[in-house]
């Protein structure tokens, strides 16, 4: 896992976005200080919304077990007692009638975040998160504007089968009017948190089960209750320069996994943590790509029109001059999710396979092997 | 809470477990005339249910007419009361003044839809134009009871919904033709209104879209009281939709809520017969909406929507409610649409005899009589109104002729409340922030 530490040096070191007047924390950091304290993605969003929930009264929950059960995922363990059932809300069945009520007291000025259980039920409720609650600012002209946060673990988990395991990040980060975002490590899950919950448009943030339980180091300016990053900053994870990859959520640990490999093999890659999909930071990936000249997008989800699709297209259109390979596109096998393990580890993209492309974008293995 | 509607059409409560019958237990709350479904009375107010379907049971014998005649509530239709009372205005249901909003709001709906056919056969509007002639009685009935503060929200056909609240008739007129100084600035259209100042929250084009975000702000107004505590919110929430939309998942979905969590709303069903060409008989198990209040733990409400008195009297008891905190209401008004469902609908398959038995029941005439028969205005102050309102409704039109079309620029704003959602250019800086950001094409 990369450090914390080396993460503060590589980030002094880029010149590639000089943000003026973006928030002041990014850059602050200049000291290397204490060891890093590690904190679980569960904690960290639980620490977000227990902070943001105990700042501003108008923030509420809602969502099928976030009270009594303590959460699906014991995302929202002990907010109940906390806040009290006025504010924590344990819904009945009811997606579409109860995202609709989100979306109803977010016209009025109040601050629900709605839980998925996963967000394959959120296609029950995708009527009011795209109809009624994106385009209601753009439909009233400015004078509705819908402050609400749709949360819940997006894409495959294990062994849970075809309708539990779809990734909607593209679905969503096609429609005009939603921020969607995908945290991977805890200091994302603790800044996107609380960056979406204080925005004023209606955000999708796409969480993953399986990250729920790691643990990554936290610095002490993380743990602060102002800590907040930028909507639509992409971040550099590590720094390369043979090779850029991009990932979001748990693909992130992989392509860093893939680098480490790569490394050994004198390919230095740069692999970019997206962070926010939509919007998504064209800038800095294609000044990555514009310095490496290489490009490898690695998604969970479908290819076909996926997150991979939109990077090609950008980077294709903006530095068509700097690529020196072809683009490799690595996503999600083209089915349903199967069941049976073998067949689910093939239809999700391994390290391994992040490893290959890389490598045949740098002409270093000329077998045409199928992706995964 | 018993006697609440015991004045107006038929009503169920929710029973306790272990009946069946859905409101005999009920009739010793109500003065005891049954009303009989099928009987004609002389006067054209009152009218069986579901007037237009007794042909379709004399001609199938379904056996709607066996439970409707089981099933029959104890009812006393708001016209027999009159006809029983002396003639003296302090027994009257409104005042002069009263009635003369009522009517004033009802001419403008009207007059308005009318302005609103003829500019879309001219040409000036486009796109799906949803009129709501037949129907004002509900809108006024209900809306002219609210407070500012009340929200409204509607479905596609919520030109009058919008007009009745407050919102001026030249800013939906002008929104209806495109333009900017339009309630949205042209970027909403005709199914889409939305007023923050008026509190009309849409315009939703999707049936059912509506019911749970209605269902969402009576929830904030209670938030507001019990979290927040601010304690003069008791703002109540109106959601309007029609037969069609009952057969809805979310509407189900909503009632309970609501009733779960007594939020203050009033679901007032529109049930004009007809979804698009979908008559509700053919398309509903039982047809009797009001029932299915009960079912979730809430009073179910019919009364004869083409009767602008009769419908204001239930609201009031309904809005009462609401905003008292006892929790939410299910009104069905059995009402009409004079034109088809759209402007671009032939409207071929509604039987014009039932047309015609409607026509003879305008809501804009009823009260009319009513308040000639009850000498509370002459007709020259009537005439004073359906002028004001021809100048008010021309010089709309007027006034939206001569607004500009949006800018090009107009085109990105708005998407976002916070517009750095659009991301970080190539410069590295914001997008928005880049002046030339909303001109050219709309590539972000």
């Amino acid at each position: 896992m990369w450090g914390i530490v080396g993460q503060r040096a590589c980030r002094h070191g880029s010149s590639a976005m000089s943000l003026q007047g973006t928030r002041p924390v990014i850059h602050a950091l200049r000291s290397f200080s204490t060891a890093a304290k590690e904190m679980t993605v569960r904690d960290a969003l639980n620490s977000a919304i227990d902070e943001e929930m105990s700042a501003d009264p108008k923030v509420f929950l809602m969502g099928e077990e976030v009270g009594e059960y303590q959460g699906a995922y014991k995302i929202t363990k002990g907010l109940l007692e906390k806040y009290g059932p006025d504010r924590v809300l344990d819904t009945p069945i009811t997606e579409a009638g109860f995202t609709g009520i989100g979306v109803g007291a977010a016209y009025h000025g109040l601050k629900p975040i709605v839980e998925f259980m996963t967000f394959n039920f959120s296609m029950q409720a995708i009527d009011h998160i795209i109809n009624s609650a994106a385009k209601s600012n753009y439909m009233s002209a400015g004078q509705i504007s819908v402050p609400i946060v749709f949360r819940g673990p997006n894409g495959a988990a294990a062994g849970v089968g075809a309708q539990h395991s779809q990734c909607y990040a593209s679905w969503y980060a096609s429609c005009p009017g939603l921020k969607v975002l995908a945290p991977y490590s805890s200091e994302d899950a603790r800044g996107l948190m609380k960056a979406a919950i204080r925005d004023p448009d209606p955000v999708v943030f796409l969480e993953n089960e399986l990250l729920y339980g790691e643990s990554f180091p936290v610095s002490a300016e993380v743990l602060d209750s102002s800590f907040c990053l930028p909507i639509g900053k992409a971040k550099i994870e590590r720094e390369g320069k043979d090779v850029t990859i991009t990932a979001f959520s748990k693909m992130v640990g992989y392509a860093l996994k893939a680098a480490e490999i790569l490394s050994k093999e004198g390919i230095s890659a740069e692999v970019i943590n997206l962070r926010s999909i939509r919007p998504l930071d064209r800038a800095t990936i294609n000044n990555s790509v514009r310095k490496t000249n290489r490009l490898v997008t690695v998604e969970e989800g479908f290819p076909q029109h996926g997150i991979g699709a939109e990077i090609c297209a950008s980077v294709v259109e903006d530095s068509f001059e700097y690529l020196d390979a072809a683009i490799e596109r690595i996503a999600g096998a083209d089915v349903p999710m199967p069941y049976a393990a073998n067949l689910e580890r093939l239809a999700v993209p391994q390290v391994e396979d992040i490893v290959r492309a890389a490598k045949r974008t740098c002409y270093r293995s000329s077998s045409l092997a199928a992706t995964a | 809470m018993a006697s609440a509607f015991s004045a107006t059409a038929k009503f169920a409560q929710p029973l306790p477990l272990n009946t069946t019958s859905s409101a005999r237990s009920q009739d010793k709350l109500s003065p005891p005339a049954l009303f009989d479904p099928f009987r004609t009375s002389s006067s054209a107010a009152t009218s069986p249910f579901l007037g237009s379907t007794r042909q379709l049971l004399c001609k199938s014998n379904r056996p709607l007419s066996h439970r409707r005649s089981s099933s029959s509530s104890a009812v006393v239709a708001i016209s027999d009361v009159k006809q029983k009372k002396p003639k003296s205005s302090s027994n009257l249901l409104i005042t002069k003044e009263e009635g003369l909003e009522l009517y004033e709001d009802m001419v403008l709906g009207r007059s308005f839809e009318d302005m609103c056919a003829q500019m879309y056969y001219r040409g000036k509007m486009f796109g799906f134009v949803h009129l709501y002639n037949g129907q004002e009685a509900v809108s006024t009935g209900f809306i002219k009871l609210l407070t500012k503060d009340d929200s409204v929200v509607s479905t596609y056909r919520d030109h009058v919904h919008a007009l009745s609240k407050g919102v001026p008739a030249r800013a939906v007129m002008s929104e209806l033709f495109g333009k900017t100084t339009g309630c949205c600035r042209g970027q909403g259209g005709s199914m889409h209104m939305f007023s923050k100042e008026h509190n009309v929250l849409g315009g939703f084009a999707f049936i059912g879209e509506g019911i749970p975000v209605a269902t969402g702000a009576a929830f904030t107004s209670k938030y507001k009281r019990e979290v927040l505590k601010e304690p003069n919110s008791d703002h109540v929430t109106l959601a309007f939709f029609g037969d069609g939309t009952c057969n809805n998942g979310q509407f189900f979905e909503c009632l309970n809520m609501a009733a779960l969590w007594k939020l203050p709303i009033v679901f007032v069903v529109e049930n004009n017969l007809w979804a698009i060409g979908m008559s509700h008989l053919r398309a509903t198990s039982d047809p009797q909406i009001y029932k299915k209040g009960p079912a979730f733990g809430m009073p179910g409400v019919h009364v004869d929507g083409m009767d602008v008195l009769k419908v204001r009297e239930v609201a009031k008891e309904a809005i009462g409610r609401a905003r008292r905190g006892e929790g939410p209401t299910l009104v069905e008004c059995e009402t009409y649409r004079f034109r088809g469902h759209s402007l671009a609908d032939p409207d071929e398959l509604r039987d014009p005899a039932e047309k015609a038995h409607y026509a003879a029941r305008d809501p804009i005439s009823q009260l009319k009589t009513y308040m000639f028969e009850n000498k509370l205005v002459n007709e020259s102050e009537l005439k004073a109104i359906d002028k004001k309102i021809d100048e008010l409704v021309e010089e709309a039109v007027e006034f939206a002729d001569e607004s500009p079309v949006p800018d090009r620029s107009q085109l990105l704003e708005n998407v976002f409340a916070d517009p750095k959602g659009f991301g970080i250019g190539p410069d590295g800086r914001y997008r928005c922030e880049d002046p030339k950001f909303t001109q050219g094409t709309a590539q972000v």
